[in-house]
């Protein structure tokens, strides 16, 4: 009880804060997280809020927990054995790990793109049919509808639009990370996580999914994870900095990369570490 | 740094020479030969089979009825018998060979039950196959009064042939990336889902390399299906009538004298048949995993 | 939805519980048929009887303990060393195309049916053993000769996994000291693979053991423990195949316990072996 009373003022704290920043309800708040494998601590005692419609990028260097923040929140570190978590991970305003959770469910409302571009072996319609298929939508109009509106947003389909039947295996490495970012959308998430998407692909390719970020976090709530601080600059937006399973900090990229608070920060920014 | 000036102050630029007798050369000749002789008794045994069993194997041999107990006539319902005897143990074993496979990879952590389930398949490999016979042939053919017939041998062969699909399968399902079951899970897929359109599919060339691997020991096996599908020379019309499977009926020949000739040809039609299985395994394993690398490590 | 992984997840773990049934199976009805054997005749009279006449009641099981030892312990001196030179070259010496394409040969040889091997025993084999070496042909020789080429595939695949197992530290550790790829092969790799090794040993033996149509071919099958590796000789496995056509009553109990008997001999065989490659894991 006393609990809860207190997570629900600490939301309205957190609430009015963002309010004061940018203006959108908080769609991701996580409030003193911490997650476990077996006995290693991946994330210590987490802060953090994400208003909806916005673009956050998690920076940090390899093993601070940027994966487990993501994998937490849409539960897909259910399937590592031995894992546990303390706090509160709230997605609009409901814990993920409430009993009452249907975890498929919570998985379309957080969609997620991987480091590699992750094509089934199955041709380009299906891949991006494959999660309304799943959630039941068999309708041929109704999915090609879906793949249609999927493709366009990620900016893939005049470029496919002509060979939906072939292999996704025959796309390029830029087209199967797009064609990745379709197939979550036509899920119809309300959050999209992207796990260092770009970290194979050509700074051409890079830019284009950069740009294409940018657009959909005016739809979507976007949490992009890089080690690069490079991209987090360029991505714009707020930039939350990990390191070592702990939050550092967070603010727009604008004043963090001019004027960092943290000296660890400071240091991974200029590329003293990381 | 240390070694190497030294070796060549102590030596000269002569000792980068390779010396003439090096200790190893007798020793890799001699792993050399091995490999070679290996290698000439296989040749030696197609070819021996091939070259005296070819002039028997004519479309009349293949497609002729065997006459006066096979020393005369064609071999035509062993090849039947061979065929059914073998799809049906397949037909039983795949399913419940691959299911096992998919039940130790993706619905179990390793514990005690999974080490009771892979205690039960390893056992099962490593068990004689007269005494599947035997087994076969007191539950099957007695026990449950199926007779001599293509269904008991079928299931006789099935229960040999599972440790092998299991085997092979879990391996070829293991290889499945992980990131593609996260991604399937990712978009709301439940397990069962996934499994189905994601990892089986995936997993599909060394799953089936494995079952055909599987069917060539079947189509070959004499020992579990003498005693499970009887030795009978007439044409089989359904899974209840005893056949008499090629390697049973060129032992017979053989064994007791009947035909060496057929004999010759009878083992080349069985030789060919079981090469040409390993071949398939072979190109499937092979040509569609290289069309399609995801399911290899 | 749900329903449909319920029936999946179950449906799957009792499709997972069927080899461990059929293994119950087996053990079950083999020792059930051969328990009362035991009973009658005695453990001791049967294990050490060195007579097998089933007609006179005679139902010693020694010479084909003896046989199967015999016939093994020929096949295991050819096929071990064969094998296990096989495996180092392809996994040391060869060059990796020709590694390629020889591992794949070398399995076909697991292919190739027990009565071909038989069949080219008693047509080639044991002639040339009755011409060059004298007595009948059908022998614990020829018999040797048959199954040390049948364990091969075995003996070469296991092995070969074990020694690619080693790292390649091990090896660029010796080459760094001077060592040539001779040495560092015997030094190093090959100690380092030894439980490995061994276990491939011991499921080739298994093989043996278990081995019965091509054995039948060129055996000789006589039910007398042999004085020589030109005498004839008769497996347990044969036993057991030579006379269940025909075998009634108190003999087709005999063959049954026969089989108890490989069983054991195999399961012991098993357990050793899984003993082994466990440590290799460890
Ligand atoms: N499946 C896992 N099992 C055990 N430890 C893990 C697992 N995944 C990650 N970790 C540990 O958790 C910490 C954070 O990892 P991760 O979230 O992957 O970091 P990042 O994505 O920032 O590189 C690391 O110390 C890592 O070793
Ligand atoms: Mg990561």
């Amino acid at each position: 009880m006393k609990g809860e009373k207190m997570a629900s003022m600490s939301r309205l704290q957190a609430e009015s804060q963002v309010e004061n920043r940018i203006g959108g309800p908080p769609k991701v708040e996580a409030q003193g997280f911490s997650f476990f494998y077996g006995k290693t601590q991946a994330l210590k005692s987490l802060d953090l809020t994400v208003p909806e419609n916005s673009l956050l990028t998690i920076m940090g260097p390899t093993g601070s927990g940027k994966t487990t923040f993501l994998k937490a929140l849409n539960r897909l570190n259910d399937r590592v054995p031995g894992i546990s978590h303390s706090g509160s991970l709230l997605l609009g305003g409901k814990d993920v790990y409430d009993r009452d959770v249907d975890v498929a469910t919570l998985r379309r409302r957080v969609g997620m793109v991987f480091a590699l571009p992750v094509p089934l072996p199955m041709s380009i319609y299906e891949n991006v049919a494959f999660g309304p298929r799943k959630r039941g939508v068999s309708s041929k109009k109704r999915l090609d509808e879906i793949v249609e509106e999927a493709l366009v947003s990620a900016a893939l389909w005049d470029e496919v639009k002509d060979r939906l039947d072939s292999s996704a295996h025959n796309l390029s490495g830029g087209q199967q990370q797009r064609l990745s970012l379709a197939r979550v959308l036509a899920v119809d998430p309300e959050v999209i996580l992207l796990d260092e998407p770009t970290s194979g692909l050509d700074p051409i390719s890079t830019l284009k999914i950069e740009e294409l970020l940018r657009v959909l976090s005016e739809r979507y709530t976007v949490i992009l994870v890089t080690h690069n601080p490079v991209q987090a600059a360029r991505v714009q937006g707020e930039v939350a900095f990990f390191y070592m399973g702990e939050l550092i900090e967070k603010g727009p990229a604008a004043s963090m990369f001019v004027r960092p608070k943290d000296k660890r920060t400071e240091d991974y920014i200029t590329g003293k570490f990381g | 740094m240390a070694p190497s000036s030294g070796t060549d102050g102590a030596y000269g630029p002569g000792a980068l020479k390779r010396p003439k007798r090096s200790p190893g050369r007798f020793g890799m000749a001699l792993v050399q030969g091995c490999a070679v002789l290996t290698v000439a008794v296989l040749v030696f045994i197609i070819g021996y089979v091939m070259v005296k069993g070819a002039r028997v194997m004519t479309p009349g041999f293949l497609l002729g009825s065997p006459e006066k107990m096979g020393r005369e006539g064609g071999i035509f319902p062993s090849i039947v018998g061979t065929v059914s005897l073998t799809l049906a143990s397949v037909i039983i074993a795949a399913p419940l060979g691959i299911g096992t496979a998919v039940f130790l990879t993706e619905y179990t952590q390793e514990g005690l039950f999974s080490r009771i389930v892979r205690f039960g398949t390893e056992s099962l490999a490593g068990i004689p196959s007269i005494i599947f016979g035997l087994f076969g042939f007191l539950f099957f053919v007695i026990r449950l009064g199926m007779g001599w017939s293509i269904l008991s041998g079928s299931l006789t062969l099935a229960a040999m042939m599972l440790p092998t699909i299991v085997r092979t399968s879990e391996e070829a399902l293991r290889s499945v990336p992980d990131v593609y079951k996260e991604t399937a899970y990712a978009l709301g897929a439940s397990r069962w889902q996934t499994v189905a359109s994601v990892v089986l599919p995936t997993a599909m060339p060394g799953i089936v390399t494995g079952v055909i691997l599987a069917m060539g020991r079947a189509v070959g096996e004499t020992a579990a299906v003498i005693f499970t599908a009887g030795s009978s020379l007439r044409l089989p019309k359904s899974i209840f009538d005893p056949v008499r499977t090629l390697p049973v009926h060129f032992y017979i020949l053989a064994r007791e004298g009947i035909s060496i000739e057929n004999a010759y040809g009878t083992a080349a039609v069985l030789l060919s048949a079981v090469l040409l299985v390993d071949f398939a395994a072979y190109y499937i394993l092979h040509r569609i995993s290289k069309k399609r690398p995801v399911a290899r490590r | 939805m749900n329903r449909k992984e319920k029936f999946a997840e179950v449906v799957l773990t009792v499709v997972g519980l069927t080899s461990v049934a059929v293994l119950a199976l087996i053990i079950f009805f083999i020792f059930r048929e051969g328990a009362p054997f035991f009973a009658e005749v005695g453990l001791g009279s049967f294990i050490g009887g060195t007579k097998w006449s089933p007609g006179k009641g005679q139902f010693g099981v020694l010479p084909m303990i003896a046989g199967s030892f015999f016939v093994t312990l020929g096949a295991l001196v050819i096929g071990v060393p064969l094998g296990l030179g096989c495996a180092l070259y392809l996994s040391e010496f060869a060059p990796k195309r020709t590694a390629a394409i020889l591992k794949p040969l070398i399995e076909i040889l697991a292919g190739i049916p027990s009565v071909v091997f038989g069949f080219i025993g008693l047509t080639v084999i044991v002639p040339l053993i009755r011409d060059r070496l004298g007595g009948p042909g059908f022998s614990v020789l020829a018999s040797a000769l048959v199954l040390g080429i049948m364990i091969l595939p075995t003996m070469v695949s296991i092995s070969y996994d074990a020694l690619r197992a080693v790292p390649q530290v091990y090896r660029e550790g010796m080459l760094a000291v001077g060592a040539n790829r001779w040495q560092a092969v015997t030094s190093v790799v090959l100690p380092a693979a030894r439980s490995g090794i061994l276990a491939a040993g011991i499921l080739s033996m298994g093989r043996a053991v278990g081995e019965t149509m091509a054995v039948i071919m060129v055996a000789g099958n006589a039910t007398i423990i042999p004085g020589s590796v030109l005498d004839p000789v008769r497996t347990l496995t044969s036993n057991i195949a030579l006379e269940m056509g025909y075998a009634a009553g108190l003999h087709r109990q005999a063959l049954f316990a026969t089989g108890v008997v490989l069983f054991v001999i195999i399961g012991a065989l098993n357990i050793v072996a899984r003993s082994f490659v466990r440590n290799r894991v460890r």
